[in-house]
């Protein structure tokens, strides 16, 4: 029978599957943060259990970290016994660590990939709801809660039911200076913020193939920001050509063996989805989001949109409640709305091309006054190249603070914090009520146009720069 | 996990669509490293005018004396979107929550409240709607959940019949720890990991 690429994936991880109970699907990858990880480090130790397979457990530091230091000191007391607990649980089960004094220490979605840890046709979870991330590689990925995270530590396998299919493809090519970021902003405008809810979604067609593995990273990452389980995207020459000769990538005969694996990871010709939603890249504009959920979102050349123009209820609410928080009219341009804030990171957009996409419009120009501008490099090796390639200093020219890597204020767990009211151009996934600091608000967009709006102290039409 | 049967109590609402997690328990309160005390911290930038929590804001339901004690919450479609924080269903069940009723709800939330203990009930917009104005409309008004029978009762006596995954039902009504469920099949795993292809080892 005719498969699509996640059924093929999750096919070959049935460990059991016994009637009445969700299926045991095995786990390859467990990745593990300081933030979800101590209570379920503390679950194995309360019920004394092993940590099944540590060699299959990677762990960072990145959620409460410092941008600022590298120091223990300049963390929080709670942030500091979190961030010490992590490393004493990797100590006493034998976890690989990246600690804050790693190179390869960062944001736990950017370590992953560039570590060959991340491979296409295995299972990986985190617990972190970005973990769709690692989809870019045609991995089923996704994101669990902390009792999953000590179910996988136990037993390296979850339970889980199989999820409804659907085929999300962008046909034709992207205009100049449309990026990853526009398309799966405008995929999340088209189904909406829940559109996903119960799907496996696969990314496919010309403009998702033509992307890098950073650009499919981007819209695998914002899979969960339309509610679904996963996003995948086939593996091709990109992705092998990514994943060759990475740390912990297969070598030598196992590489030829997991490369013609590779080859068969793709929906067969004739393959059922449940559901299918075509995009057109011609049509997609550089998109942003005006409103509290990364679905309340609009091309730069549209209006904020009208709550009276709703006819269900309960979005015409949301919506009147969205523009009340983030303070904007509707019908306004957005190319009218200025900012003071700009943050460029995350897991998202923070790999050596959305920095390189991001200095190529600091480059010569001058952060506008009164507009405070961060770039967060996703890890320590994205930093080094950044710096072997002069961005740093780019950046440092142009007027934006150039840090240390972690996830920073795209969930504002340390330091680097809106404050009420502050007006953020983000290059994260979230635009929530207080996300990066309460009454801050929040307007997600590419990295391109973060950093054209931090120059031009509003929003700017990132074509015209073309 | 304590086991889930049937529960009848005092209901309340927040009549918002897509209540994310970071809504449920913002991000400063997720530096601890143990599973409780996070109920004081629940819905707290809208519970509380102030950071430290001294203000609450008298127009937020969970602050309203008629709901005091309430365990029953009534909320419109998604709730639980955005971060896979667990925090969130350990906030609302320390809060004193054993139900959510909402249209629909996000998948990692969902289940996380199922290994909680926490029962998550899908029920249409229109259901939601009635349980909400029969709520409003009658001081103490309770919901019964009857996970057995798989019904909701609302106060005027209307029953609701919901479904869910029969797997998550039988865990939540024998109250069954997963990963002791999960470790009988220790055998099957081994057996799994012994055919892996070595690029998956």
């Amino acid at each position: 029978m005719a498969k699509t690429l996640y059924e093929k994936v999750w096919d070959s991880h049935i460990v059991a599957a016994p009637q009445g109970e969700a299926p045991l699907i095995y786990v390859d990858r467990h990745l593990v943060h300081e933030v979800t990880s101590p209570q379920a480090f503390s679950g194995l130790k309360v019920a004394g259990r092993q940590l099944r397979a540590p060699e299959k457990t990677f762990a960072t530091m990145d959620h409460n970290t410092s941008t600022k230091s590298a120091s223990l000191d300049a963390l929080s007391p709670m942030a500091r016994i979190q961030v010490e607990t992590l490393a004493q649980n990797c100590e006493e089960f034998g976890v690989r660590l990246y600690d804050i004094h790693h190179k390869n220490q960062g944001i736990v979605h950017v370590m992953g990939p560039e570590l060959g840890i991340t491979l296409p046709g295995t299972v990986i979870v985190c617990g972190d709801s970005h973990t769709a991330t690692h989809g870019a590689f045609g991995a089923l990925a996704f994101g669990i809660g902390t009792s999953e995270v000590e179910h996988v530590m136990a037993t390296q396998t979850l339970r889980q039911l199989k999820a409804k299919t659907m085929k999300i493809e962008v046909r034709g090519h992207v205009a100049d200076g449309i990026t990853a970021k526009d398309i799966v902003l405008a995929i999340i405008g088209k189904i909406g913020m829940d559109g996903g809810t119960g799907y496996v979604v696969e990314f496919c067609g010309e403009a998702i193939e033509a992307l890098s593995m950073e650009g499919r990273m981007t819209v695998c990452n914002m899979a969960i920001e339309m509610g679904a389980k996963a996003g995948m995207v086939a593996p091709d020459a990109t992705t092998i050509d990514y994943v060759k000769g990475r740390e912990f990538a297969p070598k030598g005969a196992d590489w030829e063996s997991a490369v013609a694996a590779w080859r068969e990871l793709r929906s067969d010709d004739d393959a059922v989805f449940d559901a299918h939603v075509v995009l057109q890249a011609a049509d997609i504009a550089p998109q942003l989001t005006w409103g509290t959920n990364p679905g309340q979102v609009v091309a730069i050349d549209q209006p904020v949109p009208n709550p009276l123009d709703e006819p269900n209820p309960t979005s015409r609410s949301s919506i009147e409640k969205a523009l009340e928080y983030v303070a904007l009219t509707a019908g306004t341009r957005m190319t009218d709305v200025s900012i003071n804030k700009v943050f460029i990171g995350s897991c998202t957009n923070s790999r050596i091309e959305d920095l390189r996409s991001a200095a190529h419009q600091a480059k010569g120009r001058k952060v506008a006054a009164g507009v405070t501008a961060i770039v967060v490099p996703g890890s320590g090796l994205v930093k080094e190249q950044a710096e072997a390639e002069g961005l740093d200093k780019i950046f440092i020219d142009a007027g934006f603070e150039w840090r240390l890597p972690g996830c920073s204020m795209c969930l504002a767990m340390n330091d680097d914090r809106l404050e009420a009211g502050d007006r953020c151009a983000s290059t994260s996934n979230r635009n929530f009520e207080g996300r990066q600091g309460r009454g801050s608000r929040t307007h997600l967009v590419s990295p391109a146009m973060a950093a054209a709006a931090a120059v031009a102290g509003h929003f700017v039409d990132i074509r015209k720069a073309y | 996990m304590q086991a889930f049967t049937t529960h009848t109590g005092l209901a309340t609402m927040i009549d918002s669509a897509n209540i994310d997690t970071d809504q449920i328990i913002p991000k400063q309160f997720l530096s601890k490293v143990t599973r409780d005390g996070f109920g004081v911290h629940l819905f707290h930038d809208w519970r509380y005018f102030d950071d430290a929590g001294d203000t609450p804001n008298p127009a937020f339901s969970l602050n309203q004396a008629r709901y005091a004690g309430a365990s029953v919450l009534l909320a419109k479609e998604n709730f639980g979107c955005g971060s896979s924080r667990e925090h969130a269903p350990w906030a609302l069940a320390d809060f004193g929550f054993k139900v959510i009723i909402a249209p629909s709800f996000a998948d990692i939330f969902y289940g996380n409240s199922i290994n909680n203990g926490l029962l998550p009930v899908c029920l249409t917009e229109a259901q939601v709607q009635q349980l909400m104005d029969e709520v409003s409309a009658q001081q103490g008004a309770q919901v019964t959940v009857d996970l057995q029978r798989q019904q909701v009762i609302a106060p005027s006596g209307a029953e609701f019949a919901f479904t869910i995954a029969e797997s998550a039902r039988h865990n939540l009504l024998n109250g069954l720890d997963a990963i002791g469920i999960s470790l009988t099949y220790s055998e099957a795993i081994v057996a799994y990991e012994a055919q892996l292809p070595a690029w998956r080892a």
